[in-house]
């Protein structure tokens, strides 16, 4: 019987051998989550990060390059006791920045490394560079930031920043990472996919202590991050540069379109800032001084603010009255200046006249005969007829709508509809006589200086504009957005137009644009006084030129600066003629502008 | 002269060529388990762990021959000497001893390092085969009995005041033996009960435990004959059962120290801390695991080369064979140790002489127990517990030990013939 005891034992084992192969099988064969986890174990992701496009004018000119900027990067387990005071000294931060960093980064990984101090200028990088090596345990990691060698441009171009907790949960794409740099406005926000480019990664092994130990499958996943593409702006430098000269001291902004193709030569926000600012390691410092400017240089005036267009609205009046049929261009019309107040002499106008001469009554009238055509008995139900027709006319211009510029927050204006007057006076409750003054441009209507800029372009180009777009090309053969190929008409017969501009060249030649007369370039425009509650009137300007072969559209508007003739006309007159003959032949008139004082 | 080919003849050649496989397979792991690509090192490079084990491999020709050599009567002779011997060196290694992570178990003298607790193993077994062997020897008396006790007792309480609670652990080997030699199996089932009450106690809330008992003696006295007796001896039982869930309950939480605790506790449910205690068996499991059918190669393991697993060449070198040689190497290693233990016992049971069968048994049940705690918790099947896989971790004074264990019971069933003579 004891013998028998033999076999049990060599049972016993044989049973223990046969559970450790099938608990074998079970970890080794069965389940390939220890797969996962040893491959988790080892692997170690690096991201190879893509420089970002470059932006260039539309000449060629760099108008954002990359520039090297370097973290200083470190692994608390390799520090050893350092000499803190030189350190700080050399890079020129106190004890307390030390020690804060220090437990910060060691919270973090004591084997990762992770930045210590971000965004060392070139100069503070070179200077502390041949001390590094008494350093253990601190790196440099060489990034690139932007970097805007004209300084102009800020608000169109935008800026680039660490991606936000908010942006982060709303990327559906999951492309980015927290501590990712994006583009936050401008350009830089609204191309952002086409300028970051794409990510690299590389696999590397490593063992429990973080040390690298090679590639992982040789490198096999590995993939290299591709730059970003290059844009290319619409934008003429040398016109951007001195239009944002003469806005210098003034509040207002300036977009110059070429009409034949929407693209923007020149859209200038005054006042600005220095784009530079916005980049490097004193980012939020002057962020936070940038902000609390009270004439706030971060709000990108030419597409954000919004004036009254005041007189430029009564070319469009008069297009949309010739349209209706309503009105004849060579019909007279007398004003005594009863029915509205007026600068304009009593008499007879034609269009032509009343354009130059800027008749608020003639305006009026022909206000009225575009809202009261008498398709109702009731004058509140006719009006209400007449104001929808007359603002699908308005909208078709690209006022009242939002323009589809290529920078983000393009504001759309204000035309006011039948139900905003409903609202105000009751349904069927107003008539003309309590929307008259939209006909000369003031009342509720307001609109961007975009828009005027656009309302120019059309009057160019008689009767179809092309969305307003800042770029170009994309990348080494890209085109821009199919939506800025297209003409957009704006339902107004070629042939209306030819009063309306004779109106316009008669403004400069010899009305309230004199001071936009350029010798041998025939420029159209027509000066506005937009009413300003708050303080002086502004002073506005719309213009295209030369009258036969349009090159440039332009609005300007200068705040509190009174007249359009004055301040806006000046202006726009005077980047007229940069662009056009690249030169300036009216000294006095450039000296008047950059000095500012249009008022008196 | 005729001796010696004598020994060569009845020397067990299968045994000696299992030996040499475990050897050699575990010095190949030993290298791969400290193998660092970028370094170029030599497999025979004396600052590796595989350049010293291959020393020490080479010393194991001298503990052959010296084993072969001396007189086969010696280790019955001498073994109280080689016992008592031993016994002293694990009194002076608590005086002396170097303490190495927590434990004074070594005795570091020049460069070398030596471990009593590795010869208390071989010592205890010729002591036991020894007084197992005397003429009358019963486990019915008590005086025997408790003899017999103490001479596997006295090493184990020297070796838990180092603390080594694994070497410890091992000398649980000699229940086996006493199986063999007729204890009766109602001891052994009462330690087997006991060990089931303890685990079930580790992962079961202890009222879950109380309540089956109930229902279980309940259920006995409802089905059994009903008289006086039987029920005062099914109440007995469940109480005591229920007393040593308690006692079991309370020596856990009260005298283990706290890392014993979390050990035991990590083995059910390794989850519970895979950074702390469960590191090891998690990170060993993934070593293993990730190794797949084939495994990743010869040198192409990473988890146990990049230190994930924590004493990749001692205690957890099953790992690095699990990682880079799949299922299938597991498959050969474990065969090969069945074969190995198998082919002991049967060499045990043909010696005539109650001296080498015992002894025998002390062999096979030494290896067994080493065999399946080493890879039961590199595969989470039993508590981390810090013992060597015989013939294969690294390490001077377990592979000496294990085979000074394997050699002389080889001398002795060469010798079976004469032994039986006497």
């Amino acid at each position: 019987m004891i013998e028998g005891r033999k076999i049990i034992i060599q049972a016993v084992i044989i049973l223990i051998a046969s559970v450790f192969l099938v608990k074998l099988f079970a970890i080794q064969v069965m389940n390939e989550n220890y797969k996962l986890a040893a491959q988790h174990n080892i692997v170690q992701r690096i991201t190879e990060y893509p420089y970002r496009g470059l932006i260039f004018d539309r000449n060629g000119k760099y108008l954002v390059v990359n520039e090297p900027i370097y973290d200083l990067m470190i692994v608390p387990m390799e520090v050893n006791d350092i000499d803190t005071t030189s350190f700080c000294e050399i890079f020129n931060i106190d004890k307390e920045t030390f020690i804060d960093n220090y437990i910060k980064a060691k919270k973090y990984s004591v084997i990762k490394p992770s930045i210590f101090l971000k965004m060392i200028s070139n100069e503070e990088f070179a200077a502390s560079q041949d001390r590094l090596i008494e350093f253990e345990g601190f790196y440099i990691r060489a990034r690139s930031v932007r970097n805007y060698p004209h300084t102009c441009l800020a608000n169109a171009l935008g800026y680039v920043g660490e991606i936000s907790k908010n942006q982060l949960n709303r990327d559906s794409s999951k492309y980015y990472q927290q501590g990712d740099y994006i583009g936050i406005s401008g350009i830089e926000s609204s191309y952002e996919e086409a300028l970051r480019g794409e990510r690299g990664a590389r696999y590397k092994m490593v063992n429990v202590r973080g040390v690298e130990k090679g590639d992982f499958r040789e490198g096999r996943l590995d993939t290299l991050s591709k730059p970003g593409n290059n844009l290319v702006t619409t934008i003429d430098l040398e016109i951007q540069q001195y239009a944002e000269t003469l806005l210098r001291g003034k509040v207002g902004s300036l977009v110059a379109i070429e009409p034949s193709t929407g693209e923007i030569l020149a859209i200038v926000s005054s006042p600005s800032y220095d784009p530079n600012l916005l980049t490097g390691r004193e980012y939020s410092r002057n962020f936070a001084e940038i902000q609390s400017d009270t004439l706030v240089p971060l709000f990108n005036r030419p597409i954000m603010a919004m004036y009254p267009p005041g007189s430029m609205f009564k070319t469009m009046q008069a297009l949309i009255a010739l349209q209706e049929k309503v009105l004849h261009p060579e019909e007279l019309i007398y004003c005594d200046g009863r029915l509205i107040g007026d600068l304009a002499p009593i008499g007879t106008y034609d269009l032509r006249d009343a354009i130059t001469l800027s008749s608020n009554n003639y305006f009026y009238k022909i206000f009225r005969r575009i809202i009261n055509q008498r398709k109702a008995e009731s004058p509140y139900i006719d009006a209400r007829i007449g104001l929808e027709n007359w603002k699908r006319y308005i909208n078709a211009f690209g006022v009242g709508v939002q323009l589809e510029l290529d920078i983000p927050n393009v504001k759309s204006g204000f035309i006011p509809t039948v139900a905003y007057y409903d609202k105000i006076y009751g349904e069927n409750r107003w008539k003309f006589s309590n929307i008259y003054s939209l006909s000369i441009g003031q009342g509720e209507v307001l609109v961007t200086p975009l828009q005027m800029a656009n309302l120019a372009a059309i009057l160019a180009n008689k009767g179809y504009y092309y969305q307003p777009h800042v770029i170009k090309e994309i990348g080494e053969k890209g085109q821009p957005m199919d939506k800025y190929l297209a003409k957009q008409f704006v339902g107004i017969d070629s042939v209306h137009f030819t009063p309306v501009i004779d109106g316009m060249e008669a403004v400069v030649r010899s009305g309230s644009g004199r001071r936009a007369y350029i010798s041998d370039i025939e420029v159209c425009g027509k000066t506005s006084t937009a009413e300003n509650p708050h303080g002086a009137d502004h002073s506005g300007f719309m213009a295209f030129a030369p009258k036969d072969d349009p090159q440039i559209a332009i609005a300007v508007y200068v705040e509190n600066a009174g007249w359009g003739g004055r301040a806006a006309a000046s202006t726009g007159s005077l980047v007229i003629e940069k662009y056009l003959r690249g030169n300036i032949t009216r000294p006095w008139l450039e000296e008047f502008v950059l000095k500012g004082d249009f008022l008196y | 002269m005729k001796r010696e080919i004598n020994i060569i003849a009845n020397v067990d050649w299968l045994i000696m060529v299992l030996y040499g496989v475990l050897v050699v397979m575990g010095w190949l792991n030993i290298y791969a388990s400290v193998y660092d690509e970028n370094l170029n090192m030599s497999i025979f490079d004396l600052n590796l762990n595989s350049g010293k084990q291959l020393l020490w491999i080479g010393t194991t020709i001298f503990i052959f021959i010296t084993v072969m050599t001396i007189d086969f009567k010696f280790y019955e002779s001498f073994a109280y000497l080689i016992y008592g011997a031993v016994v002293l060196l694990l009194v002076l290694v608590l005086v002396f001893g170097k303490e190495i992570s927590g434990a004074k178990s070594w005795f570091v003298i020049g460069g070398v390092s030596l471990q009593p607790s590795e010869f208390a193993k071989f010592a205890t077994a010729l002591v036991v085969a020894k007084y197992m062997n005397t003429p009358g020897f019963r486990f019915s008396k008590f005086k025997n009995l408790f003899i017999l006790g103490a001479l596997v007792l006295i090493p184990m309480f020297l070796i838990i005041l180092q603390p080594d609670a694994g070497t410890t652990l091992i000398f649980m080997a000699f229940a086996i033996v006493f199986y063999r030699e007729g204890l009766s199996p109602v001891v052994v089932m009462i330690g087997l009960a006991l060990i089931i009450i303890f685990v079930l106690t580790l992962m079961v809330d202890k009222i879950y435990i109380i309540i089956a008992i109930g229902v279980l003696s309940a259920l006995t006295l409802v089905f059994s004959e009903k008289n006086i007796k039987r029920i005062s001896t099914n109440i007995l039982i469940a109480s005591l059962t229920i007393g040593v869930v308690f006692s079991v309950d309370f020596a856990v939480n009260n005298i283990l120290k706290p890392h014993h605790q979390r050990r035991i506790k990590v083995l059910i449910n390794p989850d519970i801390d895979p950074l702390g205690s469960g590191w090891n068996v998690t990170q060993s499991k993934i070593a293993i695991g990730s190794g797949g059918i084939w495994g990743k190669g010869f040198l192409q393991g990473t988890q146990t080369k990049f230190d994930f697993v924590p004493e990749q060449s001692t205690d957890f070198i099953f790992c690095t064979m699990g990682e880079e040689h799949g299922w299938i190497g597991s498959f050969v290693v474990i065969v090969l140790f069945a074969l190995l233990l198998i082919r002991v016992i049967n060499l045990a049971e043909r010696q005539k002489s109650r001296f080498s069968r015992v002894y025998g048994y002390s062999v096979a049940s030494i290896l067994f127990l080493h065999f399946m705690i080493n890879i039961g918790m590199t595969i989470g099947l039993f508590p981390v517990i810090g013992i060597p896989l015989p013939f294969f971790s690294y390490g001077g004074s377990s592979l000496w030990s294990f085979s000074i264990l394997l050699f002389i019971l080889l001398k002795l069933d060469a010798h079976r013939g004469q032994l039986l003579q006497r």
